[in-house]
């Protein structure tokens, strides 16, 4: 049960996001504006500007800075946050990687939208999807309200001692960024409580012991350094899961890494990203009212990727959809190839479909082919969904 | 300026970079990177772009820095600065830090700053965080084996600009990086050589002291990229200043001032004869190519003086307030 | 990575033959060989010059070269000498062009 008193204001997913920043506090935040994160750094500005944080704002000339400056500032001893999207987010990734190996914990909160080109500056999942591999948290919104919850969280990850990692918050663009949805805000006390004190080891500003940060690595130690990050990164599904149950114990909102929606006799069931969720409960649901036992895995914590959880919660299901918001063109995509490790040796078979690049709507007909192709045997091929002339035919 | 034994208790005591690194026999790295650190007084962390100092100086697990240092990436040391000294604003105003005040000061090479380094340059000196921002500039990217760059000069013999039988060392002129700073309207910009040490370090000083931002072109002699002698590092740095090759001068909040006057402009053939990346100039066959460097150093030179006698007004001033 | 973790590497290796060596009674401590090294291998204490730390010294002879007393030679690593290669007495090194 939730202990605190929860405010409800109308809000964008970006402006939750600036509010979760400005209750944070964080010491610094340096950031580069970019549609659709735009909003999030406006607000918080405007918050810096009328006094309701004191951060110190670094207005960098490019998200490359932001993310430099954000490991310069977290590694010195600061928190520190960003917000970044699609083609910032392709220029800030080499320094991601980097925050990563350096285990400088910066929360980054994402719009999520697609890459160019051609440009496009509406939601899907590529930008993430390209700073996967790089030792950052991922975790995604399904709405505004988790964009807010989310950020809250998103610190106590990032800074866990068995983490030190680098946390990206996504929300898709316009669908959550821009949608105006009532959000429950926390007191701004109760979050300074729920994320503590930024405390680090050896913080470059410590003045009792000098350290060096970011050494040259020969292949003598190079590949061990890695494997501390790489075990870094596995330990933050438990952590993640420890936080979110203190998020649930103390605020009463649980955010299981993995949101199972009517799985319990679940015979097809299908697998997103993000605020899509919310188009295929609907059919879930259509679909339940007429007797078919469907559900719907909506994956938060993205990375490190839940296969325990997943294996589990597919347990007894017999075929699944996994639809992803990007492409890994000339392969399967990340997150089908992500499940499919997740049920390896099982039963339990896979099909992939790919939605929603640029912002296309997913429509709720092409929800409903993707549980109906799920009635014949899965098949090796790709499905487009929301495609032009694909979704009609019913083939794939 | 400190003096020489100043500089020696001072390192004894608290050494901020010891040898046992890997640079090079001869390099002319560590003595800007001592002088620049023994000149400044007080708690410093140094930030590092990718380079031959990065690199030879931190190889796991030794680091030869006796001071809290960071690297992060190529081309964006300052970036990585501003970041580190927002941290120390923002810690210092809610009572996090205290103490006596941290001086930052960032060491990258010519590539890290003309180069891939010059946007996030150009962001922090713009945003005006206070940091002492020093480019070794040993004119090529020499860690990655000898190609020219931005800051290589007209005629150099790179691995990428090699001479050959149509190729005649680089085929542009360098970039006048100090002025490019300068147009920031920063504070205070200085170029300087590690052969005048006493003049490097009363630079330094004087850069730390502003309010804002600084900036330090310091030329660094590369036995193996330029082609000289080890034992010829401090000799070379000499004779560029004093050919007018690379002129030592400050510009304080926009107004220059030439620090040293060489009594006698050396002849240009003694710079190049001493390396063998001019090795193409010597004698007759290159006459044509030293007349253009000659002329580009005159070029210079004349600006420079011009600049200098302009704002020496300026300086009488200022010190006649000051005193 | 802190400072002191672990023995400091050796780089006196890198020397190709030849060490310097420093005639102690022609040294006025004036300490520019000490700034000019590249590798902190001019040992002083106190700003009192003490010879040089052969586990650091490549064998540039930057030292050589500026040293404005002609204190400092190059010399053959077989030389025995005393500790940071100080030799006693006047003269007793031969200078090569300075």
């Amino acid at each position: 049960m939730a202990k605190v008193e929860l405010a409800l204001q109308v809000l964008t997913g970006a402006e939750a996001t600036a509010h979760a920043m400005r209750q944070i506090r964080p010491d610094v935040v340096p950031v580069y504006p970019i549609t659709p994160q735009t909003p999030i750094i406006q607000t918080f500005s405007r918050f810096v500007a009328d006094g309701k944080t004191d951060t110190v704002l670094v207005q960098v000339e490019s998200e490359h800075s932001a993310m430099s400056a954000a490991v310069g500032s977290a590694l010195a001893g600061a928190r520190t946050m960003t917000a970044t999207a699609s083609q910032g987010l392709a220029l800030m990734v080499e320094v991601v990687y980097i925050a990563a190996g350096l285990r400088a914990p910066v929360v980054i909160a994402v719009g999520n939208r697609a890459l160019s080109g051609p440009i496009n500056i509406h939601g899907d999942h590529s930008d993430g999807m390209l700073a996967r591999d790089s030792g950052a948290v991922q975790i995604y919104a399904l709405d505004a309200q988790e964009a807010y919850d989310l950020t809250v969280m998103a610190p106590r990850v990032a800074e866990h001692a068995r983490v030190l990692l680098p946390v990206m918050v996504g929300q898709d663009g316009f669908n959550v960024t821009h949608s105006a949805e009532p959000v429950a805000l926390l007191p701004d006390e109760e979050v300074q409580a729920f994320v503590g004190p930024y405390e680090i080891p050896y913080a470059l500003l410590d003045g009792n012991a000098p350290s060096s940060h970011g050494v040259f690595a020969m292949p003598d130690s190079y590949f061990e350094l890695r494997h501390q990050m790489i075990s870094a990164v596995e330990a933050a599904e438990r952590v993640y899961g420890e936080v979110a149950e203190d998020y649930r114990r103390l605020f009463g909102r649980w955010l299981p890494a993995l949101d199972a929606y009517r799985m319990e006799d679940a015979e097809r069931a299908l697998i997103l990203i993000g605020s899509a969720a919310g188009t295929a409960k609907e059919v879930v649901d259509d679909l339940r009212a007429a007797g078919e036992k469907v559900g719907l895995v909506a994956v938060r914590l993205y990375r490190p990727f839940p296969h325990q959880a997943l294996r589990e919660v597919l347990a007894g299901v017999k075929r699944v959809a996994v639809l992803d918001r990007a492409a890994s063109p000339g392969t399967y995509p990340p997150l089908f190839s992500d499940a499919l490790g997740a049920v390896q040796g099982t039963q339990v078979e896979l099909r992939s479909y790919v939605y929603g690049l640029g912002g296309r709507d997913l429509p709720l007909r092409a929800v409903h082919r993707a549980f109906r192709e799920l009635l014949a045997p899965a098949h090796a091929r790709i499905g487009y969904l929301g495609l032009v002339g694909e979704d009609d035919d019913g083939e794939s | 300026m400190a003096s020489l034994k100043t500089l020696a208790l001072l390192e004894e005591e608290r050494p901020g970079f010891s040898g046992g690194h890997s640079l090079c026999a001869g390099c002319g790295i560590p003595p800007i990177v001592r002088t620049v650190l023994g000149s400044i007084r007080g708690p410093k962390v140094a930030i590092s772009a990718t380079g031959c100092l990065e690199v030879a100086t931190t190889r796991y697990p030794f680091t030869a820095w006796g001071v809290p240092w960071i690297h992060v990436a190529f081309e964006n040391a300052a970036a990585v600065a501003g970041g580190v000294e927002a941290a120390y604003r923002a810690l210092s105003r809610r009572g996090k830090i205290q103490g006596e005040p941290v001086t930052f000061v960032v060491f990258a090479g010519d590539g890290g700053t003309y180069d891939i380094g010059l946007q996030a340059l150009s962001g922090a000196l713009e945003r005006g965080h206070r940091l002492l921002y020093v480019c070794y500039n040993n004119e090529a990217y020499m860690n990655t084996g000898i190609q020219r760059s931005g800051a290589t000069p007209y005629a150099a013999n790179t691995t990428t600009s090699p001479v050959g039988s149509l190729g005649k060392g680089k085929a542009e002129r360098r970039k006048d990086m100090t002025a490019i700073v300068v147009a920031h309207h920063i504070p205070y910009a200085a170029q300087a050589a590690a052969s005048h040490w006493q003049d490097l370090s009363r630079k330094v000083e004087r850069a730390v002291q502003v309010d804002g931002p600084s900036f330090l072109n310091v030329l660094a002699t590369c036995p193996p990229g330029w082609g000289h002698e080890a034992k010829d590092s401090v000799k070379l740095a000499r004779i560029a200043v004093e050919t007018h090759y690379w002129p030592l001068f400050e510009v304080v909040e926009g107004h220059y001032r030439i620090t040293h006057r060489p009594a006698h402009q050396r002849p240009l053939e003694e710079w190049l004869n001493l390396q063998r990346r001019f090795s193409h100039l010597h004698g007759e066959r290159g006459a044509d190519l030293v007349c253009r460097l000659q002329e580009e150093l005159d070029e210079g030179w004349v600006q420079l003086l011009q600049r200098d006698a302009a704002d020496a007004e300026w300086f009488r001033a200022l010190e006649e307030a000051g005193a | 990575m802190l400072p002191g973790d672990v023995l400091r590497p050796r780089t006196g290796g890198w020397r190709t033959g030849q060490k310097p060596a420093v005639d102690l009674s022609r040294c006025v401590d004036c300490l520019v060989c000490w700034i000019h090294c590249p590798d902190t291998a001019v040992r002083q204490w106190g700003a009192v010059f003490q010879g040089f730390d052969y586990d650091l010294c490549k064998g540039c002879a930057i030292c050589v070269e500026v040293c404005p007393a002609g204190a400092i030679a190059m010399v053959s690593e077989e030389t025995a000498l005393d500790p940071g290669g100080v030799v006693q007495g006047t003269g007793v090194l031969a200078h090569g062009q300075g």
